[in-house]
């Protein structure tokens, strides 16, 4: 009875769901604003680093062909392993309890494939002639890399960062598992005491937070190829 | 070398092969559920990209419905299906994990779909019109065809975050493999939760490569041979629909 009653009132009057959304998250926003922090925190490292490794990683793939299989295929392999398992096995080393290395180790595992394979995408889809005019202008090898081909590649690191960011802004919640969890706390507390409200509060503020996120990449990649902004709209003009 | 053995002694110990929590119930249980899954994802992920591809219409919500449920947290969808009570128990748990992995599952399959249908050439579809060819028969026969390697690489997404989250269905209501997994966690048991993971590993792995053969089998024999990239495990750049492409960027910079 007691719980045929509760389905009902969240079905019926949403406005006043709403209203408890609002009313639960300023009552309790201070535990909130930790979580949220720790989410963005383990998110911003997860990606900061496998921006660092992934990009260079990707450019000596490129550079050294015969170093390509292995790198993707070991990310690739780090893909595949679901992230609790990934936890499991990496954390038996550095330890299980709210320890952020055993989460990085995973998170930045998860960003390898996706920021790798994008950069090697974008550098793949640089126009041959591009190449070749810049290695008529007398420039190595490694400079046409590094000053032709790996600009004319970042529109694809940029797409790569976006969807890398949202998976790992979507993973950050298993953390809970080993500790940490940043709004997987919030949905570990409704889980306990079967309340909704954390649950979605924690969901609303993951979305927003991976949409926050994104408009902030898009932002940036205008500012740093701005190029990309003016042929999307020469291509409306035309 | 110590840990390993303890892991390799717990993986070949026969106590945890029997009963209803040993390993080949729970790997049979988290594959069904799983499968199950995968293909009611096909059916109405595939289903609703084909009827977009095909008129059009909703390619907004198509080609951004993968991207906006990236950031979903699917543990915060299991937790919501397991406390509702008028699904938390039915049929052992299963529903409600099914359901839940089955939101995760279907933007995926949904959006490679649609984007297969529309990279289809406008002038073989032109031509098959001309031909003849009804608007089903089109679907049916040319755009399909041209459109699968697209969709088994949505499948394969979609297969690879379902098994990933089917083990998050322990915490919640559905016993698998995550069960051994999460109890060692919780208790700082890293050899069960080690021995569980590479059980799960070896289930995506099946998963994974089930999936890449099925993708090597599908791909019409002329596009076979010029490879796009991507090896048995994952197919191609994630993610790559929505990117500008370089072409675009030099041709607007000179």
């Amino acid at each position: 009875m007691h719980r045929n009653a509760n389905g009902c009132r969240a079905g019926i009057v949403p406005q006043v769901l709403l209203g408890n959304l609002i009313g639960w998250s300023i009552t309790n926003w201070s535990e909130i604003q930790a979580d949220l922090v720790q989410h963005i925190e383990l998110t911003f490292i997860a990606v900061g680093i496998g921006l660092c490794i992934a990009v260079p990683l990707a450019l000596v793939a490129w550079r050294y062909p015969i170093t390509r299989a292995p790198f993707v295929g070991f990310s690739s392999v780090l893909y595949i392993i679901p992230s609790v398992a990934l936890f499991a096995i990496v954390g038996a080393y550095t330890g299980y309890i709210a320890s952020y290395l055993t989460a990085e180790i995973a998170l930045v595992g998860y960003t390898l494939l996706i920021l790798m394979w994008n950069t090697l995408a974008g550098l793949a889809a640089v126009p041959p002639e591009a190449k070749e005019a810049s290695i008529a202008l007398g420039y190595t090898r490694t400079a046409t890399l590094w000053r032709v081909e790996l600009p004319l590649a970042l529109p694809y690191i940029f797409a790569g960062l976006r969807v890398a960011t949202s998976t790992v802004v979507g993973l950050v919640t298993v953390t809970l598992f080993i500790g940490l969890g940043g709004l997987g706390q919030l949905v570990n507390y409704g889980f306990m005491a079967s309340f909704t409200t954390p649950i979605i509060v924690a969901l609303i503020l993951a979305v927003l937070l991976a949409a926050i996120c994104d408009l902030a990449w898009v932002g940036i990649e205008r500012l740093v190829v701005p190029w990309s902004r003016s042929s999307r709209r020469a291509t409306v003009r035309a | 070398m110590h840990f390993i053995n303890e892991v390799w002694a717990y993986l070949t110990d026969g106590a945890n092969w029997t009963g209803s929590t040993g390993f080949p119930t729970l790997f049979y249980r988290q594959f069904i559920l799983s499968l199950a899954v995968i293909i009611g994802a096909v059916l109405i992920g595939g289903c609703i990209g084909l009827v977009l591809g095909h008129t059009g219409r909703g390619s907004l919500v198509a080609v951004n419905a993968a991207n906006a449920f990236r950031a979903v947290p699917s543990l915060a969808l299991l937790t919501i299906l397991a406390i509702v009570p008028a699904i938390s128990l039915k049929w052992g748990g299963f529903l409600a994990a099914f359901i839940a992995l089955l939101v995760l599952a279907v933007p995926p399959i949904l959006t490679n779909t649609y984007v297969g249908i529309r990279e289809v050439d406008a002038d073989v579809r032109d031509a098959a019109t001309a031909m003849g060819l009804t608007g089903s028969q089109v679907l049916r026969r040319v755009e399909l065809p041209l459109a699968l390697p697209f969709i088994v690489a949505g499948i394969r997404t979609a297969a690879i975050e379902v098994v990933a989250t089917s083990t998050l269905a322990a915490y919640v209501s559905y016993s698998d493999l995550g069960t051994p997994l999460l109890a060692g966690l919780s208790v700082n048991n890293a050899v069960e939760a080690t021995s569980a993971s590479l059980m799960i590993i070896v289930l995506a792995a099946l998963f994974a490569i089930g999936i890449g053969l099925i993708q090597r089998v599908v791909t019409p024999r002329a596009l076979r041979t010029k490879r796009r990239g991507g090896n048995f495990l994952v197919s191609g750049p994630i993610g790559k629909v929505a990117s500008p492409t370089a072409e675009d960027a030099l041709a607007a910079s000179t």
